[in-house]
């Protein structure tokens, strides 16, 4: 029997319209506008000024703290400005902005396809390199990679897990990787097993990508540590806890990070990241990002220069169709609407869904009926019925008895309700007020 | 670009699920029970039926309307599921107006007064039923001839009643088996009994495809029907000839139309899995108590009735289990 999680889940409509698009390189944009903060963490600190010449590869903002990731600039040519931009939610971020000149990369960026299987560094050489060249967990978490692999004191990791389940509807992204760079995939992962000392390796995938299993499954055969495992379709399997549940039966405590078990999860990307990084001394500064929805003309998978504008990527896929209602960066269960195009592609974008009018409007809600489905296919065993009402009643005592803080924002729940409650809205808002009443409780 | 997008939290996609949808389910689960009554009571049960449903829409409308002020939300289904499980509960050849004051005590009192769909905190067609039960004895107790039951049937009176009212005459059970439906008849229908509640194999039909559609899951109809056969399958251990055996006691009255389409009311009844099977074991408990120690030959409906109040404490204390929770 397939492997999978419980409790919960959900079957969207998978929607995988690019999943057979090879992965193109989009053009190099005129300009590109680079936030300083695309990750998890404090903002980094640019380096340049105004006028600086830049070449591709080259840190162009360092790393703002303990958790927090160099930026390297994508392109060559002249820094224009730094400057507050908007970034996908539509914040005021600081960023830098760089007119591009040609295409001229930093000298030790290995730039040929060639394969470079073995690796003779320690762990400590890895992580230094993991960190130098700014990757962050691409899956959307945003979390830098080289903090996740230096586990707290006392804290052992045993096992990795690959992520590359894609649960996210629409989403080819990491599943076109998979197929184009899976011996690169699976250098990253030897690569994050020796950073960690970690003796065992898997990598999840699941079962509406066989091509993808396959193929890994034949490219891990040296390698008897890493096995590939194929898993039943659920939604939200990428979900980091639900996918060590998936393949090793283990339970991330409440509150509690995925290393409490043992374990570390990366994203494929991430460890094709890390493969670059080590192996070919390229920094992070683009990535595979999918762009795709009913009736995109071209639904494609880019590999995309950081910084470029997600107007770019439409107007390379056919461009905005008549009836869009709603643009996504990610995917529509996860992902957030964006109001404008004109924002950047960062580390943490995996794909812009554009949505027609008619399905991106909400249908009306109505009263609970008590089906208990919200209850049924919560992941985290949670009643969202439950908290939605505490948390409009302003009953913050209940709403965090009740483990608001252990919601993933998964949206199962109001993807399921047969009465269009807007639930994940109201339990965002009980997760805000918790999480500031419980910090100050702290302090 | 000019065109103005719509900006909203995601999710951004909703399943095609709707309270709509489920309610019709229900409806169409219910339709093989309704069939075999029309065929068994007659033109009768469909009068009866009908009367019901439009009772409880109109009233639920008119209330919804003009005495509460709000949007009418008729066409949500649930009055007409109302509707069909009053009927199914009273004997097919109840008086039209009676069946319509059990429609406006299920709407007005049961269901509105408590707020509405979602809201009522007792299933609003098993309140109907009870109120009629006690109001109109009489009338609720005299059972149509099943044209089943062949043509020497001596009496409609219905299998429970029957045993009820031997068992007070001093009667052993072995005595009067031999007026006792055969198993056969009591599973397809051929016995007496409400309108909806003769055919024990049709209302399984109906509970298989709520199943498959997953308007139910098999918890509460599980554990009141398992709890049901345990209980009374120890007492006929005990002795059999005072106790019925468990075979009986799933056969008939409305033991399936209540742990199939009553016990599990979504409204009514808890929400986690745990919690539905000790709210079904109490149902199945309470209803063999009473049809064994108590007044009334049946039980059932009282026993959902009081399952139901006892449903917010069983919610307020039987959660989820949570992961990564230390339990
Ligand atoms: S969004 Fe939160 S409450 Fe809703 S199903 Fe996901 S984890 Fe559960
Ligand atoms: S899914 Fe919606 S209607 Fe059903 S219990 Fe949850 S909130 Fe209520």
């Amino acid at each position: 029997m397939l492997k999978t999680f419980k409790p919960g889940g959900v079957h969207p409509p998978e929607n995988k319209i690019s999943a057979g698009k090879s992965i193109e390189v989009l053009a190099i944009p005129k300009t590109v506008s680079i936030p300083v903060s695309q990750h998890i963490g404090a903002p980094a600190v640019a380096l340049v000024n105004r006028g600086d010449e830049v070449k591709v590869g080259q840190v162009i903002a360092k790393s703002g703290g303990f958790v927090s990731a160099n930026i390297h600039s994508s392109v060559s040519g002249k820094v224009k400005k730094i400057d507050i931009i908007p970034d996908s939610s539509g914040y005021p971020k600081s960023g830098i902005v760089i007119d591009v000149e040609g295409d001229e990369w930093l000298e030790k960026i290995d730039r040929s396809e060639e394969l470079v299987k073995d690796f003779d560094l320690d762990s400590k050489e890895i992580v230094d390199k993991i960190m130098e060249a700014g990757i962050v967990g691409l899956g959307g978490a945003t979390f830098p990679t080289h903090v996740k692999l230096v586990p707290p004191k006392g804290m052992k990791a045993e096992i990795l897990i690959i992520n590359g389940v894609e649960c996210e509807p629409y989403l080819t992204s990491d599943h076109r990787l998979m197929l184009e760079k899976a011996n690169e995939i699976v250098v990253g992962t030897r690569l994050l097993m020796k950073a960690m000392g970690i003796e065992k390796g898997y990598i999840g995938i699941e079962n509406n990508k066989p091509d993808a299993i396959s193929l890994l499954t034949e490219k891990t055969k040296e390698y008897p540590n890493i096995k590939v495992v194929s898993l039943k379709v659920k939604y939200p399997q990428g979900g980091e806890k639900q996918l060590i549940k998936a393949i090793t039966g283990r339970e991330v405590p409440s509150g509690g990070l995925p290393i409490a078990v043992g374990t570390v999860v990366s994203n494929v990307g991430t460890a094709f990241a890390v493969y670059e990084a080590v192996q070919k001394n390229k920094p992070l500064f683009e990535r595979i990002v999918t762009v795709t929805g009913k009736s995109v003309e071209k639904p494609s998978n880019f590999k995309v220069r950081i910084g470029t504008a997600v107007s770019e990527l439409i107007e390379a896929a056919g461009g905005t169709p008549e009836d869009t209602g709603k643009i996504i960066s990610g995917g529509p269960m996860m992902g957030k609407a964006i109001a404008k195009t004109d924002v950047s592609v960062t580390k943490g974008t995996s794909g812009i869904l554009i949505i027609k009018d008619e399905e991106s409007k909400r249908r009306e809600t109505i009263a609970c009926i008590r089906c208990s489905k919200c209850v049924s296919v919560c992941p985290m065993g949670l009643e969202p019925y439950l908290l939605m009402t505490v948390s409009q009643k302003q009953m913050w005592d209940a709403v965090e008895a009740n483990k608001v803080m252990d919601c993933i924002e998964c949206g199962s729940c109001s993807y399921t309700c047969p009465s269009n409650r807007p639930l994940l809205d109201y339990i965002r808002l009980g997760k805000g007020k918790v999480g500031q009443i419980m910090r100050a409780r702290k302090n | 670009m000019s065109k103005i997008l719509t900006v909203s939290p995601s999710p951004h996609v909703h399943s095609d699920e709707s309270v709509n949808k489920i309610m019709y389910r229900v409806v169409l689960a219910m339709m093989p029970a309704l069939a075999w009554s029309v065929f068994v009571f007659g033109f009768d049960a469909l009068r009866v039926t009908l009367t019901a449903v439009a009772a409880c829409i109109v009233f639920e409308y008119l209330i919804q309307k003009f005495l509460m002020k709000v949007t009418p939300s008729v066409t949500d289904g649930s009055a007409i599921i109302t509707g069909i499980l009053l009927a199914f509960n009273v004997p097919a050849n109840i008086p039209w107006w009676i069946i319509i004051i059990g429609a406006l005590v299920s709407i007005g009192i049961a269901k509105l007064s408590f707020g509405g769909l979602g809201n009522n905190i007792f299933n609003p067609a098993l309140v109907g039923r009870v109120f009629l039960l006690i109001s109109f004895p009489v009338h609720m107790t005299s059972w149509p001839v099943n044209i089943q039951s062949g043509v020497d049937a001596v009496t409609s009176a219905t299998p429970l009643g029957l045993i009820k009212e031997s068992i007070k005459n001093g009667q052993v059970l072995s005595d009067v088996l031999g007026d006792v439906p055969g198993t056969m008849d009591m599973l397809l229908g051929n016995i007496g009994g409400s309108l909806g509640e003769v055919s024990a194999l049709l209302l399984i039909v109906g509970g298989i495809y709520m199943l498959f559609r997953k308007v139910i899951t098999w918890h509460i109809p599980v554990a009141v029907l398992g709890s049901m056969a345990i209980f009374s399958g120890i007492l006929w251990l005990v002795n059999p000839e005072i106790f019925m055996n468990p075979v009986f006691h799933l056969l008939t009255g409305g033991a399936m139309l209540g742990a199939i389409f009553m016990a599990t009311d979504m409204v009514t009844s808890p929400m986690t899995p745990k919690g539905q099977i000790i709210y079904g074991v109490g149902i199945g408990i309470i209803t063999i108590s009473i049809r064994t120690w108590g007044a009334y030959p049946e039980g059932i409906s009282f026993a959902i009735l009081l399952m139901n109040a006892v449903t917010p404490l069983i919610n307020t204390y039987i959660k989820p289990k949570r992961f990564g929770g230390t339990k």
